[in-house]
């Protein structure tokens, strides 16, 4: 039995288990997605739904997205990035620490299916995998391909995979990948301002404002958020390029301190912006300035939640 | 009007920067008249929205200006606003914005020269950005008959 099936079975016992002692009313986890390459979020509420349950690595949404407000207790199954965006909510007081059990998955970095798909021009029909590989089939072809050279942008760079927080790990602890060192940024840095801007523009050139990211993004609990208040309207409801730069530099503003790269919104991105550009920008502002990265701890509070009487800001004169 | 006068949105603190401003023209210090002024309770009231808000309706320039870090009316919300202040100049200057055009500053009510310094610095700064172009929202073209 692969590392994939011995974590399916972890997590279907304990959900089980969980249901049946009544430590949770709700198990949040993925079942297999009625397309290829995809997992789909599930809900296992009694003990024989949780048979449905599965790990792969196409489960690339965050599934805190659905804790705030959701009142009982629930268990969350949850790789690293899920996992520190949970702790995340529970430090800012979006659901009670009591009501919440981490089913920790130790990842291995999700599959990228743009990237597959890159690699496989041909219409996929079906997806399986190993630990080390995904088997894609179609009409008249079958085709392997190492999950190493088709990982998420951001599972590439990952450097909490295990989620340590987690009330129970259901397998060994996963190697980190390497850490995000920001290098593209960085060069992008190097470039002049107006190439810069150029860069940014043509990243969102193609956003309809469906607001798919801000859905996915477990950080974005607001009940009213800015792009859909009217009085004052901060935002026009066209597609003016400008209104769509204020929406990105704005949610990458709220999500700052933050953010969990958890990729969730790059995932439900319709046309494939890399959204989480705008968002890196400030992960390294972030680290360099206040050396914090979110969700390691359940006591630490949000970098712009407090403050140091020497905070570093030559800029202001 | 061939020549630029650049446009600039001032955010002023009550507590200092507004008082250094009022000082300033109490003692006749002159300063250029190309700011409009919004005045908040504390800077820490300051939301990005706002700056980008007044970028988008063609602003020039924005200028924040509050008290000195331990000065604060309310004790840290400055400090707090220097947190956001930071994260935001980032990421305006790395998407490409001139940093001249976004600036900060902590003028206390005491300090009518710095502010009148300040100010000129400010205008003449954002007036060797030249109008802003690029970092604004594009005028509605409705083709709309005139109204007298």
């Amino acid at each position: 039995m692969g590392a994939l099936e011995t974590i399916t079975q972890k997590i279907q016992d304990k959900a089980k288990s969980l249901l049946e002692s009544g430590q949770a009313e709700v198990v949040i986890g993925y079942r297999k997605g009625s397309t290829p390459l995809v997992a789909a979020p599930y809900f296992a509420r009694t003990p024989s739904d949780c048979e449905n349950l599965i790990w792969s690595s196409f489960a690339k949404l965050n599934l805190a997205n659905y804790l705030p407000n959701r009142t009982g207790k629930v268990a969350l199954v949850a790789k690293g990035c899920d996992a520190r965006s949970a702790v995340g909510q529970v430090t800012e007081n979006q659901i009670p620490r009591d009501n919440l059990y981490l089913i920790g998955v130790p990842c291995s970095g999700l599959v990228d299916p743009a990237k597959v798909a890159a690699k496989e021009g041909r219409p996929i029909q079906k997806a399986t995998e190993t630990d080390e590989t995904i088997t894609v089939s179609g009409v008249g072809f079958e085709v392997e391909i190492k999950k190493a050279e088709v990982l998420r942008r951001n599972c590439e760079v990952c450097s909490h995979r295990s989620p340590t927080m987690a009330d129970e790990l259901t397998g060994p602890e996963a190697p980190a990948a390497k850490p995000d060192d920001f290098a593209d940024i960085k060069a992008l840095l190097a470039k002049s301002p107006s190439e810069r801007l150029d860069y940014f523009q043509d990243l969102i050139k193609d956003c309809l404002r469906c607001y798919a990211c801000r859905n996915a993004c477990p950080l974005c609990y607001c009940p009213v958020c800015f792009v859909d208040e009217t009085r004052p309207q901060w935002l026009g409801k066209s597609t003016d390029p400008m209104d769509t730069m204020t929406f990105h530099l704005l949610r990458a503003l709220h999500c700052a301190g933050r953010c969990t790269a958890c990729g969730a919104c790059e995932t439900a991105c319709p046309v494939n912006i890399k959204v989480r550009e705008f968002n890196r920008v400030l992960d390294k502002a972030v680290q360099e300035n206040w050396s914090y990265e979110p969700g390691l701890t359940w006591e630490q509070k949000p970098p712009l939640t407090v403050y140091q009487p020497n905070d570093p800001a030559d800029f202001i004169k | 009007m061939s020549e630029f006068e650049p446009k600039v949105v001032a955010f002023f603190c009550n507590w200092c920067t507004y008082g250094a401003a009022d000082l300033a023209g109490v003692s006749r210090l002159d300063y250029p008249p190309n700011f409009r002024v919004v005045r908040l309770p504390c800077t820490g009231r300051l939301n990005p929205k706002f700056i980008m808000e007044a970028f988008k309706r063609g602003a020039d320039g924005v200028w924040v200006s509050g008290c000195h870090p331990g000065d604060c009316h309310y004790i840290a919300g400055n400090y707090y606003a220097r947190r956001k202040f930071v994260l935001l100049h980032t990421l305006l200057e790395t998407i490409g914005v001139d940093p001249n055009r976004l600036r900060f500053s902590w003028i206390s009510s005491a300090e009518a020269n710095k502010f009148q310094a300040m100010a000129r610095d400010v205008v003449e700064s954002v007036r060797a950005c030249g109008p802003n172009l690029t970092f604004r929202k594009a005028p509605l073209a409705l083709d709309l008959p005139e109204v007298a």
